[in-house]
């Protein structure tokens, strides 16, 4: 379907921890600058498809791929294909806010300086766009040098996002990013979403239903390893084509 | 009722039993100040510490203990010099890099290596390398600084290696995670999220392996040469104060003055390592990275 303006795809992929099946035969398309939601009752295989789009399941032992994932127009998987070069470029927030155990300014250039941006100047204007994308700088830009652990659980989250923006990626994972937060946390990162689909394309997992209504253009939904339906998230959630998707978003099962 | 009654026996047995380690090990410490005090009645304190002259049974007898001092500093120094690099890049090597395979042999080897007995170690120091050293370097003995900082150091290598070790296990997967995520490599990622992490751990590692090396006793015995003199070089021998006061002890006669200065010089031997340990104790909590995210 939509291949007008994708800006990864999947194609067959099939994934294996060692002899167990986790994804079979998914075939996706995700859109340029629209917010992907990827959902599914637990153990569908949502989070792992999601981390085979920047190849963190290679740090995972005894995993396999199958399938081809392309991402402007090479298969990241092809040997020769450097994972570091692709994370650089693919970025990722995790289910648990998970800022290194050092100053706020040194999170946000932690990334950039791997990258060789070694100016203060440049440094200093990063960390400062990066946290105003992330709508953080307002409460963060008197306490830059404090330790990024004294910040609550949702400026945390935020920082993370801020962080992986920070290396002007491509496409932005998100794996559960609200899980762990309070509602207004969540609100707030689900304002952001919003906000930063204009530059960015995001794909996200989620557990909440209504959070990929919210913030979503399109909707995969997984069940035991398949995508069982991918389409608009408008009409997934309220004329779906399978069956099983209804079930599931009614809450019949899951 | 009756339960309670149970459960307040029990927990008083515990407290007993915890109790008799702490007794056991407190009376051990007061009588050594028992048995090293007196000698500071024929020597001043400061002329004990900072004396060079050991010279215990001549008439008039001189107990300075400095070249003991500087004696068991030095080897302890030579050692972490070649056991701290050893020690914590074998356990960055264990932990984050081997494969499994690798990790399952390696780690207990170097377990085991604690497990030498120091004695074995020591045969090792006199019948290999001190030959080679005189052999190689063409120096008068093989028994010296260096043959002792080495051995010392295989002593302490375990130690540190095995607790750096849990120190970098410890780092959450998360920190590691989100490294990679970035675009770090396996090597970026080590050296600055795992390693930083796990730095109060590793410190402790260190320090501990210091204490091991400073109050080992039969390898300095055995290799350090026995020269109660200050060294020049580290081809010189020394007698570092466990081998001072392990070979002296027999031949002491039972509190004479000599007898009195060897439990001095324990004393101040316990005070280095109580020391190093309260180090390393108040390094492991100053320097704690907070965990990952509270929330």
């Amino acid at each position: 379907m939509r291949t007008n303006d994708s800006i990864i795809q999947t194609k067959q992929v099939n994934f294996f921890y060692g002899t167990f099946k986790a994804l079979i035969d998914v075939t996706m398309d995700f859109e340029k600058n629209k917010v992907t939601a990827l959902i599914g009752p637990s153990g569908c295989g949502k989070s792992t498809l999601l981390r085979l789009l920047n190849r963190m399941n290679d740090l995972i032992d005894g995993t396999r791929v199958e399938g081809e994932v392309i991402f402007e127009g090479t298969n990241i998987y092809d040997t020769g294909i450097d994972p570091v070069d692709i994370r650089r470029r693919i970025g990722m927030v995790f289910q648990k806010p998970n800022p290194f155990p050092k100053t706020i300014f040194d999170n946000i250039t932690y990334g950039p300086k791997l990258n060789g941006v070694r100016s203060k100047d440049a440094q200093e204007t990063l960390v400062q766009q990066s946290l105003e994308q992330a709508s953080l700088w307002e409460e963060v830009k008197d306490i830059l040098n404090r330790s990024a652990m004294t910040l609550s659980g949702g400026q945390q989250q935020r920082l993370c996002i801020a962080r992986a923006l920070a290396m002007r990626p491509d496409v932005l994972l998100m794996d559960e990013p609200t899980s762990a937060l309070d509602p207004i946390s969540t609100a707030k990162i689900e304002e952001l979403i919003a906000e930063l689909k204009r530059n960015y394309t995001i794909i996200i997992v989620t557990h909440n239903m209504q959070q990929a209504a919210r913030v979503s253009d399109y909707t995969g939904f997984f069940y035991l390893g398949k995508l069982i339906e991918f389409n608009p998230t408008e009409k997934l959630f309220t004329k779906p084509d399978e069956k099983q998707t209804e079930e599931y978003i009614t809450g019949r099962f899951g | 009722m009756k339960r309670k009654i149970k459960e307040t026996i029990i927990k008083n047995i515990f407290l007993f039993i915890a109790l008799v380690s702490i007794v056991i090990l407190a009376l051990i410490v007061i009588f050594l100040f028992i048995e090293g005090i007196p000698v500071f009645k024929v020597v001043s304190i400061k002329d004990f510490i900072f004396g060079i002259e050991w010279y215990p049974t001549y008439d008039p007898p001189s107990f300075g203990i400095w070249s003991l001092i500087v004696g068991s500093f030095i080897v302890t120094l030579c050692a972490s010099v070649i056991a701290i690099p050893l020690g914590v890049l074998s356990a960055v090597y264990i932990a984050e890099i081997a494969p499994p395979l690798i990790k399952e042999v390696f780690k207990p080897v170097v377990e085991l290596l604690a497990g030498l007995p120091s004695v074995v170690l020591g045969f090792f120091g006199m019948a290999v390398m001190a030959p080679w050293l005189q052999a190689t370097f063409d120096i008068p003995t093989g028994l010296n600084i260096v043959n002792a900082s080495m051995l010392l150091a295989l002593m302490a290598v375990p130690t540190i290696a095995s607790i750096s070790e849990d120190a970098l296990y410890s780092v959450p997967q998360e920190f590691k995670e989100a490294s990679y995520a970035l675009g770090a490599t396996r090597f970026e990622t080590i050296a600055r999220v795992i390693v930083p992490a796990a730095l109060s751990g590793i410190s402790t590692a260190v320090i501990l392996g210091m204490a091991r090396a400073i109050g080992e006793t039969m390898v300095v015995l055995m290799v350090a040469g026995g020269a109660a003199a200050i060294p020049e070089s580290i081809f010189d021998s020394v007698r570092p104060m466990p081998a001072s006061i392990a070979a002296e002890m027999g031949e002491a006669p039972f509190r004479s003055d000599h007898y009195h200065a060897l439990f001095a010089t324990g004393i101040i031997l316990f005070g280095l390592t109580l020391s190093f340990n309260l180090i390393a104790d108040y390094v492991s909590h100053k320097f704690k990275e907070v965990g990952s995210a509270t929330l």
